[in-house]
C-alpha cells in the first residue's frame, strides 16, 4: 500500500523549527538558567531525529548536508581550543574570562568565553547522537 | 484584581486536573483501541493546556514574570498530541488491531479493498 504521511510531515515541518528555536534558547541562556550546551545538543539532535521520522534518511542528508563525524571534531577542537587559549595569557588551563562589550542592537552584553566551551560540548553531542542513530539505521 | 484571577487560576487548575482524572477514566473503561486513544489525545490534551495556562497566569500575575516558554508548551501540546494520536491510531489498524464487537461501520476497510481490486485489475474502473 502506498505510504500517506501527509500529516505527520506537514506537522514536523513547523514543529522541527519550534525544537531548534528552543534548543537554542536553552543553550544560550545556560549560564544563568537551567540549560546549557548539553541539553541544547540533546534537544537539536532530537529535532533531526523528528525530520528523519518523517523523511528518509536521503532526505534529511540532502536538507542538512552535514558529516556529524567532522561535526564532532569541530566540537573538540572548540573545547580544547578555549581551554588552551588562556595559556597565552599565562593563567592555568581552562581558565576562563569575560568581558562587556557593546554589541549593535543587544546592548552591552556580557561575553564569556565558556560560552564557546559550550558551543564545543552542543556541537559535540549533536555529532554522537546523530552519528550513532544514523549508524544505526543505516544498518539493515 | 488579583483575587479575581486567582479564582480564575484555582478554576483552570482545577478543570485541567479534573479531565486528566476524566481521561484516565475513560483510559481504563473504553472497550477498545480506538475509543481510549480518542479519549486519551483529546481530554488529556485539553487537561494538561488548562493547567498549563493556569500555571501561566499564576506566575504572571503573583511575580510579574512573562514565561514565554509556557505558551510555547501550550502551542506545541496543541499540535502535536492529536497528531500522536492520530498515528498510534493509525498504525494500530494498519496491524490489524480488531475494533470493538459492537462497531458497525468500517469504511476505510471497504475503501482499501476496493483499491486492491483496482490494483489486480491492472488499472481497472475502480477509483
Amino acid at each position: 500500500m502506498k505510504k500517506n504521511d501527509v500529516i505527520l510531515q506537514t506537522v514536523t515541518n513547523v514543529v522541527a523549527f519550534m525544537i531548534i528555536l528552543f534548543s537554542l534558547q536553552v543553550f544560550f541562556s545556560g549560564h544563568y538558567h537551567p540549560g546549557g550546551g548539553f541539553i541544547g545538543g540533546l534537544m537539536t539532535s532530537g529535532a533531526i531525529v523528528l525530520l528523519l521520522l518523517a523523511y528518509d534518511i536521503k532526505t534529511v542528508a540532502s536538507i542538512i548536508p552535514i558529516d556529524y563525524k567532522i561535526l564532532i571534531g569541530i566540537g573538540l577542537f572548540f573545547a580544547v581550543g578555549t581551554g588552551a587559549g588562556s595559556l597565552f595569557f599565562n593563567v592555568p588551563f581552562l581558565t576562563h574570562a569575560f568581558n562587556h562589550f557593546d554589541l549593535p542592537l543587544l546592548g552591552e552584553t556580557s561575553l564569556h568565553t565558556a560560552v564557546l566551551f559550550d558551543t564545543g560540548v552542543y556541537l559535540v553531542v549533536i555529532g554522537v547522537t546523530m552519528t550513532i542513530i544514523q549508524t544505526i539505521g543505516e544498518s539493515e | 484584581m488579583t483575587e479575581i484571577i486567582k479564582v480564575f487560576v484555582g478554576i483552570f487548575v482545577g478543570l485541567g486536573a479534573f479531565l486528566c482524572m476524566v481521561t484516565a477514566l475513560g483510559i481504563i473503561r473504553l472497550p477498545d483501541v480506538y475509543t481510549r486513544n480518542h479519549a486519551a489525545s483529546k481530554g488529556s490534551t485539553l487537561g494538561i493546556m488548562f493547567i498549563l495556562i493556569g500555571a501561566f497566569l499564576f506566575f504572571y500575575v503573583k511575580e510579574g514574570h512573562y514565561n514565554s516558554r509556557l505558551l510555547l508548551g501550550i502551542v506545541f501540546i496543541f499540535i502535536t498530541s492529536p497528531v500522536a494520536g492520530h498515528l498510534i491510531s493509525r498504525a494500530a489498524y494498519h496491524t490489524g488491531v480488531p475494533l470493538w464487537k459492537k462497531s458497525v461501520l468500517d469504511e476505510l476497510k471497504d475503501k482499501e479493498k476496493h483499491e486492491k481490486h483496482g490494483l489486480d485489475r491492472s488499472n481497472g474502473e475502480g477509483k
